[in-house]
């Protein structure tokens, strides 16, 4: 596949090694690197990358997954507007299986009867609410910068469609407030940042720049293993000169600028506020929630919702993982109580989540 | 989640929808977020139904051709 299969080859993959060796040696101390991205997360594990590297390089994983944030309580809202009579609700597939409080799911509750569909594109909630007339769909509305702005254009679209019937429970989130949470957790030491490169598509370099004055290098990178690679070395290489700095690696997909049209979108229809983010607690402005003109397609405004007591599962080490605070091995229930048939967290759940990577490919 | 691949426009609607070859399969997506100009032959990278960029692909040949050139030269 063009675009695809240039970036997997293994002459390049074996040159880039060598000046990452080179560049590790020059440093002479540990170094940590953070994805903060699930696809990167997922491409590291199938490419064998992490056991590539020098030993004092490590590879850690943030908080890149969707999935893998959400709180409880949230997963707990969307079960119970999903368990509504009358309701079809319609989600990406990898929030299924996600455990909500007692281990309740998505596809528990499917089992027992609810309409949920899964789509790969919210538009698919336009021909569903056409098609239902008399039902009301509500679309579980969750991603970061490269997924907010699809459904954004979306409501848009309905709204000028009129129709009415379809409505998001938003729990979408900004990558950024919580790159920055991380870099002020003193328990937490990063030296530079592998940054998503379609997030970045949207938001363009200059959303980092508070990494690079922060003294971290923030590189926006591919999904290849040539691209995670030729990352990481840009990083290496970033602090062998002492020159952090924001660079992309990923040029032939971002525009340093990014894509104001889709940023336009997200302004017309999101707002920011606090948000609950697994592990990481509550973030300043890193949620999005619908502006008061698009406030009719609010899920949680057109329909009451109980009051919700969740219960985080115990023993669960997600919100350490993605932190990168604990590796997803060190958790004691990692591989025992909780593999990728049986998981007990979100981040074993997801494909994208680091726990479900490292079983996958340990 | 974010996961996106390119694509090659085989076609485009009055709609602004654009019929996408991804390695064999075909999609369906909008182009109501894209803020570059596109035609039939371009790649852009899709993710949930919608493009949200076209490759560059000058840019990318040269990315390739910088990492070859370094092969070849033995720099790495």
């Amino acid at each position: 596949m063009k675009y695809i299969d240039e970036y997997r080859d293994p002459a390049l993959a074996k040159a880039l090694l060598g000046r990452i060796e080179k560049a590790a040696r020059g440093l002479d101390r540990n170094v940590s690197v953070m994805e903060v991205c699930g696809s990167h997360t997922q491409a590291i594990g199938r490419y064998g990358i992490r056991k590539l590297l020098p030993e004092n390089i490590r590879l850690i994983s943030g908080p890149g997954c969707p999935v893998c944030v959400t709180s409880i309580h949230d997963v707990d809202l969307a079960i119970s507007l999903a368990a509504r009579p009358g309701v079809i609700f319609a989600t990406f597939g990898d929030m299924l299986r996600v455990p909500g409080t007692g281990s309740a799911s998505l596809q528990k509750l499917r089992a027992e009867g609810a309409d949920i569909r899964v789509v790969a594109s919210p538009l698919d909630c336009i021909t569903l609410a056409r098609d239902n007339p008399d039902k009301q769909v509500i679309f579980m509305g969750i991603g970061f910068e490269t997924t907010s702005p699809t459904v954004g254009a979306m409501v848009m679209r309905a709204r000028t469609l009129g129709i009415a019937n379809v409505s998001v429970f938003s729990v979408h989130k900004v990558i950024p407030p919580a790159m920055q949470a991380l870099i002020h957790d003193p328990a937490i030491r990063i030296d530079g940042f592998l940054c998503p490169g379609h997030v970045s598509i949207v938001i363009g370099a200059a959303a980092y720049t508070f990494l690079a004055e922060a003294g971290k290098p923030a590189v926006i990178t591919g999904f290849e293993p040539i691209d995670v690679l030729e990352g990481i070395l840009m990083i290496l290489e970033q602090l062998v000169e002492q020159r952090p700095a924001v660079a992309i690696q990923y040029a032939r997909g971002v525009a340093p600028e990014g894509n104001a049209k889709a940023r336009a979108v997200l302004e017309e229809v999101f707002t920011t506020r606090d948000a609950q983010w697994r592990g990481l607690g509550t973030i300043p402005a890193s949620g999005l929630v619908f502006t008061d003109v698009y406030q009719a397609f609010d899920a949680l405004r057109r329909f009451d919702v109980p009051e919700i007591h969740s219960i985080e599962v115990k023993g669960c080490c997600c919100g350490d993982v993605l932190r990168g605070a604990i590796l997803p091995d060190e958790c004691p229930l990692f591989g025992r109580g909780c593999t990728p048939v049986n998981p007990v967290g979100p981040c074993m759940v997801s494909g994208e989540g680091s726990c479900a990577a490292y079983y996958k490919y340990r | 989640m974010c996961i996106a691949f390119p694509g090659k426009i085989i076609s485009i609607d009055a709609d602004n929808f654009a019929l996408i070859d991804i390695g064999g399969t075909r999609r369906e997506v909008s182009l109501d977020l894209i803020d570059q100009e596109v035609a039939v032959g371009d790649y852009v990278i899709a993710h949930a139904g919608y493009a949200l960029h076209k490759v560059d692909e000058e840019q990318a040949k040269q990315d390739l051709a910088f990492l070859q050139e370094l092969i070849d030269n033995e720099i790495y």
